[in-house]
């Protein structure tokens, strides 16, 4: 079953064009990696396909249907974003934070489920705000899971966090795609775990200049260097 | 100290009024006070200056204009800061100002009122009517149960209004929701403490309870608590001492913040 369909997506910016005739597919149950350097749009991307950014060019069908026509799809995605903002001290516990995710208030079970599967059980009644980053970036996945989605997309959820808690957060993901059938959407710059954990890669700088099975990717040197480069020069912009 | 004044009607409609927007305040504040907008009430406040003015111009019964005035003030700058992207600070300045302008033309227009302008100022908790007790406590329990049908909704798009986004929560509309609410809370309490110290309902009690609790619901339950003792604390010692009890009212709750912020600053209240 097509989970997602994307077709001639283009989103211009006054200047620039962030994405440029994009089209691809994911599949149930797929694990997609999308690599690029930074400005290659991939938050425009995800910003269009969660319905935060509406001024595009194409068609973005989420189970068979158009994301234009419904916000309904939303319920059975589980986002999990780059770096969440929040007050320090804003009060509300792990478990305050978990139940803003759920749907139906007949699931509350799921609360501690969840929180048990993420290892955080025992932080349940902490404020949120005294958390590790690690820590926090757990509860915002536990946040995502606990309505039961069928997607989770997560952009570049590693930022600012330790070694530690990056494999952690791979084993849980890896559980998530393997077990559950959850089907995952993961933004990364980190290409070693792509990798290791996705069996479908998508490359983007603006347009998609490879999409297909993990493996036809990191078996072709070419576009592996093709991506290190255009990483590796953006490194060196960025220092 | 005689319980002889528990014993006076206008007493028991004080109390009532006094603890239904004591809970109303706190309650509405603390989701004005976690979005960075804890001076909003007091723009609210203002704008319903004018709105008292619109009414006596018109001869009607001036908190029916109140309302009016500063719900639809409220709507519409919010609306003019989500269009043009003004800060919200600014935003609160331009309100503030605009229902303070409209209710001086007014008055000046119309060659003065003999409009009681300091009960509108400061508050007169103890000449509640029967009638205005009866309307705080319908409006009270309406906004409560409001809250209660969309607390997901408006706790979460507190928190964080991209997520709330994203997981498919109306978030402009919780947004006007909670301007809306604001400004019915608002206009109602100006008989408690009047204008110029409605802020200190809607903050103080907040700021303390907020250093207090660890979840949503602890912080609420311990706000309301601190915004109940303070009206009734003041209510009875403004009688007995024949002070102004708005004023009383407002120095108690600040009494109870410093005192919130001395166990915090001693170590007595552990972060955890």
């Amino acid at each position: 079953m097509k989970v997602v369909e994307i077709k001639n997506l283009t989103v211009k910016y006054p200047d620039v064009k962030a994405l440029d005739n994009v089209s691809f597919e994911v599949n149930e149950g797929d694990f997609l990696g999308i690599i690029g350097p930074n400005g290659a749009g991939k938050s425009t991307l995800f910003a269009a396909m969660l319905g935060l950014h509406t001024d595009y060019e194409g068609t973005i069908n989420f189970f068979g249907k158009d994301i234009r026509k419904s916000k309904n799809y939303l319920k059975q995605i589980g986002y999990v974003p780059q770096k969440p903002i929040f007050e320090k001290n804003f009060p509300v516990t792990v478990k305050d934070v978990v139940r803003m995710g759920l749907q139906n208030k007949s699931d509350a079970d799921r609360i501690d489920e969840i929180l048990q599967q993420l290892w955080i059980h025992e932080l349940g009644d902490r404020r949120i705000g005294e958390l590790s980053g690690g820590q926090q970036q757990r509860v915002f996945i536990a946040k995502a899971l606990v309505h039961k989605p069928k997607l989770m997309i997560l952009d570049e959820p590693v930022t600012g966090i330790d070694q530690q808690s990056i494999e952690l957060f791979y084993s849980i993901l890896r559980e998530l795609n393997s077990k559950q059938n959850i089907t995952i959407i993961w933004s990364s710059h980190d290409l070693d775990a792509v990798n290791q954990l996705a069996n479908h890669v998508a490359c983007l700088n603006r347009t998609l200049f490879f999409h297909g099975e993990s493996e036809d990717f990191f078996s072709n040197d070419d576009l592996v260097k093709q991506y290190s480069e255009a990483s590796m020069q953006e490194h060196m912009h960025h220092h | 100290m005689s319980f002889e004044i528990l014993t006076y009607g206008f007493m028991h409609r004080a109390l009532i009024s006094g603890i239904a927007i004591a809970i109303l305040c706190s309650v509405v504040g603390l989701f004005l006070v976690l979005r960075r907008y804890s001076l909003f009430g007091d723009a609210i406040a203002h704008a319903s200056f004018g709105g008292v003015a619109v009414g006596l111009l018109a001869g009607v019964y001036p908190l029916w204009t109140a309302y009016a005035v500063s719900i639809v003030s409220a709507l519409v700058i919010t609306k003019i800061k989500d269009r043009f992207n003004i800060s919200g600070d600014a935003s609160v300045a331009v309100l503030l100002s605009s229902g303070i302008a409209i209710g001086l033309v007014i008055i000046g227009l119309s060659g003065g009122f003999t409009l009681d302008i300091f009960s509108f100022l400061f508050g007169s908790i103890l000449l509640v009517s029967v009638d205005d007790t009866i309307l705080v406590l319908f409006l009270t329990v309406g906004i409560l149960i409001v809250i209660a049908l969309l607390f997901r909704q408006l706790i979460y798009s507190t928190f964080n209004e991209e997520q709330a986004k994203v997981s498919g929560i109306p978030v402009e509309k919780i947004n006007y929701l909670i301007v809306f609410m604001a400004g019915i809370t608002v206009v109602t309490s100006i008989q408690l403490v009047g204008v110029l110290l409605i802020s200190a309902l809607f903050v103080i009690p907040n700021v303390s309870a907020i250093m207090y609790g660890r979840g949503f619901k602890q912080t609420a339950i311990i706000s309301v608590s601190f915004s109940i003792f303070s009206v009734v604390a003041g209510i009875f010692v403004s009688y007995v001492f024949d002070i102004t009890p708005a004023g009383t009212i407002v120095l108690i709750s600040i009494g109870l913040l410093a005192g919130t912020m001395g166990i915090k600053a001693s170590g007595l209240l552990s972060k955890n």
